[in-house]
Parts: C-alpha cells; structure tokens; sequence
C-alpha cells in the first residue's frame, strides 16, 4: 500500500471535483448571460441591461450543485429502487454483510451502507460524498450468480472506488448530467414559446436605437448559444464516460490489492459479460457508477475511437487480461 | 542579506522538521488503530466459539480432544499479551478451528439439524476479516517503518518517539512450511 499514492489519488478527485462544479456553474452563467446578449441585441432599450437571466441561471446551477452535493447519493440510490440491507437474514445476505465488512477492514475504510438492488442481471456500483458516509449497491442477480470469492472481489472493486474517492467525482457527475439534459430540454422548449413572446413584447415596446432583429452579431450570438444549448448534454455524458473509463483500471488495481486475489474478481467479470441483457433499472446517466456497463455490453467491447468516445468501461477483456497478469506474477 | 538568507534557511528547517514530524506522529496512530482493528476482530472470534462449541457438543461427543484443543487455544489466545505470543496463540487457534470444522463435514447429521452453516460463515468470515486486518496493520506498520528509517525523516524519528512497529508474523512453523503434496500414492479415503 503506497499511502502517498493514495492522498494524491483523494486529492486530484477533490480537485476534479471542485473543477467539474465550477465549469458546471460557469456553463449555466454562459446560457444566461448568452440569453441576455441575445434580448440586448435584438431589442436593446438603451442603458446598461441587468443581466438577469444570467445571475437566475447561475444561481439555479448554485443550487443543483448543491443540491447534487448534498441529495446526489440518495437520488441515484432512489432512481434504481434500491433498498437498504438492515438486517440480513438470508445466507447470501449475510455473506455480502460480511464480505462488505472484510473489504472494509482491508481498505480501512468504515463501513459503507449496504443496498440491494431488485433486479435479475448482475451489476453493482458504489455512490457517497466520501468514504464515511458511502454505499455499495448490488443487484440480487449478481448475489446469485457470484460465488463468496467472486463477490469478494467485485465488493473490492467498490471499496476501491470508495476510498480513492471516485465515488464523490463519479456522484457529482451523475447528477449534473442529468441536471444538464433536463435544463437542455426546458430551454429548448421556453425558447420556442419565448421567441413569440418575444416578438409580441418588441412590437409593444416601440423601442428606436439599433435596427434590431438585423444585427448580424445577434445572430451569431444566438447560433453559439443554441450550439452550445444542444451539446451540452453530450459533451457532459462524454466527460462523464472519460472519467469512468480511467477509474476503472485503477479500482481494478486497487482491489487486487486489498483481495490480493486478481483472478477472482477477473473470473467475477468474464461471468458479467456473458450475461449480456441491460440492467433495466439503472439508467443511462448513472451507467459510469457500475462495475459493468449496464447497457448492452456491446459498446465496451469494441476497440477504436467511437467504441472508447462512449463506452462508460473499458473492454472488459483488457480488465480481464490485466487482473490475469497480475495474478500470475 | 547573509544573516536574511541563514533566517530563510533556518525557517525552511524547521518547517520542515514540523512535517515529517507529524506525518510520523500520524502513522504511528494508523498503527495503533490497525492494531485495534485486529483486536477487535479477535475478540468477535472469542465470542463465537462457545456459541459454536455448544452447538456440536452433543453431536460430536468422541472428538472430544479436538473441541478441548479449541478451548484451550481460546483461552491461552485470550490471555496472550504481546504481538508475538498473541500472533502464535491465534495461529495455534485457528489451526483448531480448522480441524473441528474439517471434522464436521463427517457428521452429516450435525449440518443438517443445527445451525451450523451460519456459524460456519460467520466463523469463516472472521478469520477473513481478522487475515485483512492482519495485512492493513502490517501494511501500516512497513509503511511507518520505511517512514523512519529513511534518511532525512531518520533525523526527526528519534524526537518524535518512533520506534520500528512490529510486523505480525506467522510464528507457527506449521503453517509457514510449504505443504508437501505427494501425487504418487492414491488419495486417502
């Protein structure tokens, strides 16, 4: 165990994170003020304007953030009907409590909480702001499926994710790209009814100054914010999916680590990827949390640009092959 | 500007000292704590067997001698005080554990009307947590160790109290030896 390597792991995430929810806050202020510009150009009444769209947005991203920050766990526990393991009773809920509390102890991590997902196919993800107040989620279909060993290894796998705190980046993002794909929706739709409204409003104003509607730079203005308007949800889903992609190679690592058992965890793996049928219950925006790709698996398997651009994982065969050799040396 | 420079030097010393001095004083309190981990995992284990004991009392009334073995170890284990006679007593505890257990599976009669599957995956699962605990605290205790003996933090070792923590090790000769595995004569039955 490298401790120095683990403090600068925590603290890039730290960094990333606080990164991730400035840029977030700073591309909602830029649809604002954008929207403000646009109003200015086209229908400028003279003076300086308030920039009040701008200071709403911005403050309504404050509060997602926020919000993200403080309900994120929660909201993604809540959205895969996930419910929380008190009392275990069956003998494969006992062997995950157990297992769980072993993985914590080789982290030494506290505890996480501990959540079963309702739901066939195997998979299983970890969320939390940090490692104190962590959970690890795992559907009932990989309880059946795993073996104590196998288990072990994809429990590792979370534990690493928790104590490296991926967790926390990895929250932040799932929230926030949903966040970003709502607002991109509403937008669109206030912006068709507001383009009316707006033309309404001029008529009524009779304002001189400017030509208005003919400023060439207003339509410029206008064209970058609907861009940006548009690809927001998918340059977030690409950053989320980028950030995943390196992580998972690391908690591989780490699990390995803390089972000193690689082959195990791959084994847990090549039994994941057969089960080829999508996890329903986990969407799309909360697919970069999970030990395998909930969707179909057949993105994660193929090699070259567009299969790395929007695979959430890695080829589960490199995982494999790399755990393997770690394994055997 | 001599006497600023030699001021910015001994600043840059001390501050430096102040460092490595509460990096090891941290260390030596993930020691601690590591250690604890393994203690209180222990005594989870002491407070299992007499539950499990009990339970293949009647069943298993001529292994008496094995069921004697592991009360014995859980006492000495339970009155050990040092790392290494501790370390030897668990070994020495586990080893009997093991053997009830492998004894069991002969009694069919045992698995199937008592609970002793259960008991067998919380006992499994303790020795489990107690052998990570176990890899944690020594983990801990190279990385404490490397820590200070290496050479600029050697130097402020002495003032903060570090002394090399010790390493758990397997004490019994049994179980370090590699197992002798003789293809040539058929299985025992």
């Amino acid at each position: 165990m490298n401790g120095a390597d683990l403090f600068s792991q925590q603290a890039s995430n730290r960094r990333r994170s606080a990164w991730l929810t400035a840029g977030f806050v700073v591309f909602f202020a830029w649809i604002g003020l954008g929207g403000d510009l646009v109003r200015f150009l086209m229908a400028p009444g003279g003076g300086f304007p308030v920039p009040w769209l701008g200071m709403l947005t911005a403050t309504v991203a404050g509060g997602i953030a926020w919000y993200a920050w403080r309900r994120g766990p929660e909201r993604v526990l809540g959205a895969t009907g996930a419910y929380e393991l008190l009392h275990p009773g069956t003998p494969s809920e006992v062997q995950l409590a157990n297992v769980v509390e072993e993985m914590a102890i080789a982290s030494g991590t506290p505890r996480p909480r501990i959540w079963i997902v309702p739901e066939d196919d195997p998979n299983a993800f970890a969320t939390g702001r940090d490692p104190a107040g962590a959970s690890v989620a795992v559907t009932r279909g990989l309880l059946d499926l795993l073996d104590r060993d196998e288990l072990q290894g994809v429990v590792a796998h979370e534990m690493a994710h928790i104590r490296n705190l991926d967790v926390r980046l990895m929250t932040l993002l799932a929230a926030m790209v949903g966040a970003l794909a709502l607002m991109s929706d509403t937008l669109r739709q206030l912006l068709r009814g507001g383009g009316r409204l707006r033309r309404g409003g001029g008529g009524g104003g009779g304002g001189g100054g400017r030509g208005g509607k003919g400023s060439p730079l207003a339509f410029v203005v206008l064209a970058l914010w609907l861009l940006s308007l548009l690809v927001a949800p998918l340059v977030g889903r690409v950053l989320a999916l980028a950030v995943s992609r390196k992580r998972e190679y690391l908690a591989d690592a780490t699990a390995a680590q803390f089972t000193r058992n690689p082959l195990a965890l791959a084994r847990a793996l090549t039994k994941l990827e057969e089960r080829a049928e999508p996890t329903r219950t986990i969407s799309r925006g909360a697919a970069h949390l999970c030990i395998v790709d909930p969707g179909s698996r057949r993105l994660s398997d193929r090699e070259g640009r567009f299969g790395d651009l929007f695979a959430s994982h890695p080829p589960l065969r490199v995982r494999v092959a790399r755990l393997k050799a770690m394994g055997y040396t | 500007m001599g006497l600023m420079l030699f001021l910015i030097v001994v600043v840059a010393v001390l501050f430096w000292g102040v460092v490595i001095y509460n990096a090891l004083i941290a260390l030596r309190n993930q020691v601690a704590n590591a250690w604890k981990q393994i203690d209180v995992q222990l005594k989870r284990r002491h407070d299992l067997i007499p539950n499990l004991v009990n339970t293949v009392k009647g069943a298993m009334d001529f292994e008496r001698g094995t069921l004697e073995a592991v009360i014995a170890a859980r006492s000495r284990a339970m009155t050990a005080t040092t790392v290494p006679e501790t370390a030897a007593a668990e070994g020495m505890l586990t080893q009997a554990l093991g053997r009830l257990f492998a004894l069991a599976e002969a009694y069919p009669q045992l698995t199937a009307t008592t609970n002793i599957g259960s008991l067998q995956e919380e006992l499994a699962s303790t020795e489990n947590k107690i052998a990570f605990a176990r890899q944690l605290y020594n983990d801990v205790a190279t990385q404490y160790n490397i820590r200070q003996a290496q050479f600029p933090a050697n130097l402020v070792a002495g003032l903060a109290k570090a002394v090399p923590a010790e390493l758990w090790e397997i004490e019994d000769p049994g179980e370090r030896a590699t197992p002798v595995v003789d293809l040539s004569s058929p299985p025992r039955q």
